[in-house]
């Protein structure tokens, strides 16, 4: 069932090459490598050609103030991270649901469709002095941000995986006396679990966005308070520091959901690990 | 008379009343226990007929009726299989033939409870389809015809009375099709179910069939009908006598006549 499909090279050519030359090997430090080797580059540039500190810190000197200032960032990436999975949580919820609603009514579907579009080209950025009216400033407003701005992947997603269910299965469904709840349930939502999962890598960066967003603009907590204030006192490399916390989250989450959705959706992925071998009978 | 199947006079048009005239004035009776395949040039309305007869779809005109009563809308006793055999990529073989028990009264409610007792059931019509012991793997794990054969098993697993088959072989090669011609004709010498095949496969329909019922072009009704008298089982050296060309070349002289309006319009 699972025959790799590199067989011949780890038979004939892994002996003769080198361990760090052998294609799997690559393929999992390549990442590193190339993480790496941003950050060698991005110091080299900074050193020679003597770029002056408030333009752009080395990411020694960011790695320096991560240290100095530790605990101010522990705390406040901890408030990022609480209002953006909360937001997203809620993002998921709404998603799913008003993606099956949209997905199993073609009518539904297309007098909502507008108004959702309208929506998601609202720049979030307008919405969050709303917000702070109605909720005044700190967590709500970052909740609700986050949530607002990763619902949307989710919705389109789940409704196409659930709008395109072919048309033969529904009719074989719906012959034996299948009820739309039926069809929703033991074929649309799996259906439209792939397209899900692809859409929470989207949704959970997004989030980031929405929360830090609402923060640098209405909060006294969190990473993007934390840059804006460091910003006014001119402490450019604690902003940077804030910049490569939120990308560290964001990859940490995105890793899980990437973790999540193989181990829910494995069947859709089967291409890339070569479970096709079974395939010839 | 008393058919299982009977349709009196059915029109169907779709897309509103300038729309299409997909059937009009289609009369037939098929006894209980019946196979009887439907043939006739493309696009003469041989799948709609499917979806008429098995209540999806309503008739303009004309009624349906099966098993004594008027068909308005879809009926758990029948069975289904289309040429493309659609699959669930996520559930096992097993799995998939066992869908319909999830949705048909009373299984549905017995499943939970007797469990083991349903699966039993379904890998022995995985034997009988030559399956056996494939249960286990996923669909994109089977070749075509095999996938073929567990759509086969799908249709039959709560025991429908009527088997509707759409073109099921359309896409498969011709050894493999051949191969579950027989296997088919098994499977309803052994169930009896009432069977109406749906194929552009005039071999197909005369191997298979009691009766071939030959359909003009759009509108589509029935223009002739044939019985087949070879006796049963069949095997395939059947299809290589020359009683059997006969009545192939038959059926095609018929077709070719049917769909001579088209060519002309």
């Amino acid at each position: 069932m699972s025959e790799p499909d590199d067989a011949f090279d780890d038979a004939d050519e892994a002996p003769q090459r080198p361990l760090l030359l052998r294609p799997r090997v690559v393929e999992k430090l390549l990442p590193w490598v190339i993480v790496v080797g941003l950050f060698v580059a991005w110091e080299l540039a900074c050193r020679l050609f003597a770029i002056p500190v408030f333009v752009l810190p080395p990411p020694s000197m960011v790695v320096l103030s991560i240290i100095q200032w530790w605990d101010p960032i522990l705390e406040n990436s901890a408030q990022t991270l609480m209002t953006t999975v909360i937001g997203f949580g809620f993002a998921v919820a709404f998603g799913l649901f008003l993606g099956v609603v949209l997905g199993s009514s073609s009518v539904i579907y297309n007098g909502v469709y507008p108004v959702l579009i309208g929506f998601n080209s609202i720049p979030k950025v307008a919405i969050v002095p709303i917000l702070v009216i109605w909720f005044g400033i700190g967590t709500v407003p970052a909740v609700i941000t986050a949530f607002l701005i990763s619902f949307f992947p989710i919705v389109v997603n789940v409704s196409t995986g659930i709008a395109t269910v072919e048309p033969e299965l529904r009719d074989v469904l719906r012959a034996l006396g299948a009820s739309q709840r039926d069809i929703i349930f033991k074929v649309g939502l799996p259906r439209a679990m792939p397209y899900f999962f692809a859409s929470l890598k989207i949704a959970i960066t997004v989030a980031f966005v929405g929360s830090i967003l609402s923060e640098t603009v209405a909060s006294n907590s969190g990473i993007g308070h934390l840059m804006i204030t460091a910003s006014s006192r001119f402490d450019v490399p604690l902003v940077f520091a804030g910049v490569l916390i939120t990308a560290f989250m964001g990859v940490a989450m995105y890793a899980i959901a990437t973790l999540v959705e193989r181990r829910m959706t494995g069947w859709a992925t089967r291409g890339m690990d070569g479970a096709m071998a079974g395939g010839q009978g | 008379m008393s058919h299982f199947v009977e349709l009196d006079r059915v029109a169907l048009r779709y897309g509103g009343a300038e729309g299409t005239l997909a059937l009009k004035d289609a009369s037939l009776g098929i006894a209980e226990g019946e196979f009887v395949a439907v043939v006739g040039p493309s696009g003469c309305g041989k799948s709609t007929l499917m979806k008429v007869m098995s209540g999806l779809w309503k008739p303009s005109r004309g009624t349906v009726i099966v098993a004594g009563r008027q068909v308005t809308g879809p009926l758990s006793m029948v069975g289904m299989a289309f040429q493309n055999s659609v699959q669930l990529p996520w559930r096992t073989t097993l799995g998939n033939i066992m869908l319909p028990l999830e949705i048909v009264e009373p299984h549905r409610h017995r499943l939970r409870r007797e469990r083991r007792a349903y699966e039993k059931k379904a890998e022995e019509l995985l034997a009988l389809v030559g399956l056996k012991g494939f249960g286990a793997k996923f669909p994109w794990q089977l070749s075509g015809g095999m996938q073929q054969r567990a759509s086969l098993c799908r249709a039959l697993i709560h025991e429908p009375k009527l088997l509707m088959l759409d073109e099921p072989f359309g896409a498969l090669d011709m050894f493999t099709r051949e191969e579950l011609w027989a296997v088919l004709q098994d499977l309803w010498m052994t169930r009896r179910p009432t069977v109406i095949l749906v194929t552009h496969d005039l071999r197909e329909a005369v191997y298979l069939a009691d009766r071939v019922l030959v359909m003009s072009a759009r509108p589509g009704r029935f223009i002739a009908e044939f019985k087949v008298p070879f006796a049963r089982p069949r095997a395939l050296a059947t299809t290589f006598e020359p009683a059997f060309g006969a009545l192939v070349q038959e059926l095609r002289d018929h077709i070719e006549t049917a769909r001579a309006p088209v060519a002309l319009a």
